[in-house]
């Protein structure tokens, strides 16, 4: 049956919207040929696959950040858009960082006119934090990023998605190929969201293409580009054990806090986050681990391949890799059965089903400053530029038994242990404990912790104390000429305004 | 016990460093105003040492500088700044001879005195950096009561005996002799600086040999040595346990009136209980190695 059968149809089912069957390729053209069927999605170029997609002025793109400094993919798509003359765009990739500094041009031109973003560094963040944009930026975290898609607010119209090998049919991971960045985490989360989604892909592999990290369900388009990103430059801290005596003795502190902390147990849980500190705590752990006979059930977050050392020795059960971090750590995800790939969703957004940042025991964080109430900021600068990214940083801390942030208590001459922060991120709180080169401070509200770490004869402070020390050392800073413009909204994880950062006078 | 395993040397010129060094928790820390710095920055060095001495940073850690000589531009306007700013120890290098030390010591004391600080209370220590040093050991060692200890440096010394460092034997000699200097005078003995930072093993291959040979510690120019040193001179928890027994066994012969001392059957004399004891107060002093 190639049309329909007028016996087979009564004109009354019209009145309840059912039209006749017409062909099977009436309403599904696709199914006409078998290459309309397997290759109607692959696209001549990205100005073809724009075009496809639908984008219209106004509308909102996202991208991933997987390849960090190496990305190449949201600087070659936006600079498309300009080309074909797009304007007021919404910008919602992953993470912003000092490579995009090239979008300065297409926010000028108009091209981009809103933004929301983990983070920003170098003169893209130099430029907004001297008022290049008419609107604020906001700064989510990797889960609120996800909530904020959930409850809404953020309705992604096109994903550009870069992958290293996609089939025709857009089944696509990052771990084959030849510029792999591991995890797809950030760009599985759009790819179940977006209205539309598009492949970048770096290679075209035949059918099927596994594993599929995006589905193939997933995806509207696919098309070639040369090169998503360079993996060299996603390490963002040496995967090497740092020579840093400071970093060391501060990376030494903070593996005796976690050993005394109480979860310190078999079976326990952690997310190190990358840098050359986090590194080397997960190195003096693995010491205290092998000593004590005690093996961690997972590792989530940010891999890296420190991480992956601990895991291939047996002392980690299984790593939920939602970005990695390193080379080493995209190797293990593509032959590690027990390192598994998963969304920012899984991660942490707070209001899914269940984040896995809930289960977390120890968490080792940054802070560029960390005030008397343990609010930390790890976006704005002492000259109150900003210059850092949100993350996964106020998720893990609320979800983490323990929440310790690592830290010098002066940075060359810049205090980080300050009376009240520049940005509030993430909210003093969820912080456990705060780890210097000069000592230990435990939050007031652990009185269970601080008594623990101090019968264990640690160095253990009131942060008052640290505070005082840094100012003696330093002096006070002078503060930060404010205009009264916001330029960045601050987004807690729940959606919430933490903070506002407003324009830095010139 | 005072131990005095590690001198971290810093250079007097570095504000950074001297703004936060104490963190790393040296024995003794060493303001250096001589061969680290460089000529444009003596004054700077000088002034910066001299506010790191008064700002109680360093306190529970030894203060040490090392000044200039005597007979450069520099050296006495260091020491004037330094006693004055209440330095435990003022380090003189290139010690040639115990009279190198007298001089040192009369201006220390003409110092102490026009400022008002307590004569005697600034301690002295002397490097030997030199084959005349070597040979003076012993009168160098002996030639005041401030002296708390002789250290060997190694970087001129080799030059001057014309070889270069290698793997110690070219110091094979001058440690043994600095060292039975030290003990004679019943002060302290320190070596030399292990130049390599980044050569952890050959480091604590070092710190073996200059441990066992009786060294009481070293000089360090990078922090990240300081816990290695530390480690390796803690007594083991064996050790402690085996010190622990043989007083316990020496405390009861002499409750008990025995004047021979017994542990599992085997003797123990007088300078076994005393080694045993000085363990003991390592480990109080410093914790047991890692």
């Amino acid at each position: 049956m190639t049309t329909s059968d007028p016996r087979r149809f009564d004109a009354s089912l019209r009145a309840q919207g059912l039209d006749p069957f017409a062909g099977v390729a009436a309403r599904i053209a696709h199914v006409a040929s078998a290459e309309t069927r397997h290759e109607r999605k692959l696209c001549k170029s990205l100005e073809d696959a724009i075009r496809a997609s639908g984008l219209k002025n106004g509308m909102t793109i996202s991208l991933h950040h997987g390849f960090r400094e190496g990305d190449k993919t949201i600087n070659m798509v936006v600079a498309k858009l300009a080309e074909m003359g797009f304007r007021d765009l919404t910008l919602a990739p992953s993470s912003l960082l000092s490579c995009n500094a090239p979008l300065i041009e297409h926010i000028k031109s108009g091209v981009i006119r809103r933004i929301y973003t983990s983070g920003m560094r170098g003169k893209l963040a130099e430029a907004i934090s001297h008022g290049l944009m008419e609107e604020p930026i906001h700064v989510h975290s990797h889960g609120g990023r996800v909530h904020l898609m959930d409850r809404g607010e953020l309705n992604v119209d096109v994903a550009f998605l870069g992958v290293s090998t996609s089939d025709p049919f857009g089944n696509a991971n990052a771990v084959s190929g030849l510029s792999r960045c591991g995890s797809l985490g950030y760009a599985m989360v759009d790819a179940e969201r977006a209205r539309t989604v598009v492949l970048l892909a770096e290679a075209i592999v035949p059918f099927p293409n596994a594993p599929a990290s995006i589905r193939h369900d997933q995806v509207d388009y696919v098309v070639q580009v040369a090169q998503i990103g360079d993996p060299a430059k996603i390490s963002v801290g040496a995967t090497r054990m740092t020579s840093n005596p400071r970093e060391l003795l501060i990376s030494r502190l903070a593996a005796e806090v976690v050993e005394h902390s109480g979860w310190f147990e078999e079976g326990f849980s952690l997310q190190t986050g990358s840098g050359a500190s986090a590194t080397a705590v997960t190195r003096f752990l693995e010491d205290r681990m092998v000593r004590k006979g005690i093996k961690a059930s997972f590792a989530l977050g940010g891999i890296t391949g420190s991480i992956v050392d601990l895991h291939q020795k047996g002392l980690i059960g299984k790593l939920y890799d939602t970005q990695s971090f390193d080379s080493q750590a995209a190797e293990s995800l593509r032959v590690n059965p027990g390192h598994i790939e998963i969304s920012t969703n899984t991660y942490a957004n707070p209001t899914s089903k269940g984040a896995l940042s809930d289960w977390v025991d120890v968490v080792i964080l940054s802070a560029l400053e960390i005030d008397l109430d343990f609010n930390v900021n790890v976006i704005t600068g002492s000259d109150g530029v900003m210059r850092g990214a949100s993350g996964g940083h106020s998720d893990v801390a609320a979800g983490a038994n323990l929440p310790i942030v690592v830290a010098p208590l002066i940075r060359s001459r810049i205090p980080t242990v300050v009376e009240r922060v520049t940005t509030v991120v993430t909210p003093g709180e969820t912080i456990g404990v705060l780890v210097t080169d000069h000592g230990v401070a435990v939050n007031p509200r652990r009185p269970d912790l601080d008594a623990r770490l101090r019968e264990a004869g640690l160095p253990v402070f009131p942060i008052e104390e640290l505070h005082r020390r840094s100012l003696a050392i330093t002096g006070a800073p002078q503060p930060i000429p404010f205009l009264d413009k916001i330029v960045g909204v601050i987004r807690y994880r729940d959606g919430t305004v933490a903070d506002v950062v407003r324009q830095v006078a010139d | 016990m005072k131990l005095r395993r590690s001198m971290l040397f810093m250079p007097g010129s570095n504000a950074a460093m001297l703004s936060t060094a104490f963190v790393f928790k040296p024995d003794s820390v060493m303001f250096d105003l001589e061969d680290a710095v460089s000529l444009r920055e003596k004054d700077a060095a000088r002034m910066l040492t001299f506010h790191a001495l008064r700002s109680g940073l360093y306190d529970g850690i030894e203060t040490v500088v090392r000044i200039n000589p005597l007979s450069s531009p520099f050296g006495m306007a260091d020491l004037e700044a330094v006693v004055r700013a209440g330095v435990e120890v003022v380090r003189l290098p290139k010690t040639d001879s115990a009279d190198d030390v007298h001089r040192l010591e009369t201006e220390v004391e003409r110092i102490e005195r026009a400022c008002g600080r307590a004569v005697g209370s600034t301690r002295l220590m002397a490097a030997i950096e030199s084959a005349s040093g070597v040979i003076n050991a012993v009168s160098i060692a002996s030639a005041s009561k401030r002296l708390i200890g002789i250290a060997l440096a190694a970087f001129d010394y080799v030059m001057d005996m014309q070889t270069e460092r290698g793997d110690g034997t070219e110091l094979y000699y001058a440690r043994c002799a600095v060292l039975h200097a030290a003990r004679c005078a019943r002060i302290d003995a320190f070596d030399v600086v292990f130049p390599d930072v980044n050569d952890d093993a050959g480091f604590l291959k070092e710190v073996d040999l200059i441990r066992r040979l009786g060294f009481n510690g070293k000089s360090l120019i990078n922090p990240r040595q300081i816990e290695l040193l530390h480690n390796a001179y803690a007594p083991t928890v064996e050790e402690v346990d085996y010190a622990r027994r043989v007083v316990a066994a020496a405390e009861q012969a002499e409750t008990q009136g025995l004047g021979v001392i017994a542990l599992n059957g085997k003797m123990i004399d007088a300078p076994i209980v005393e080694h045993a004891r000085v363990v003991l107060r390592r480990a109080a002093a410093g914790g047991t190695r890692k």
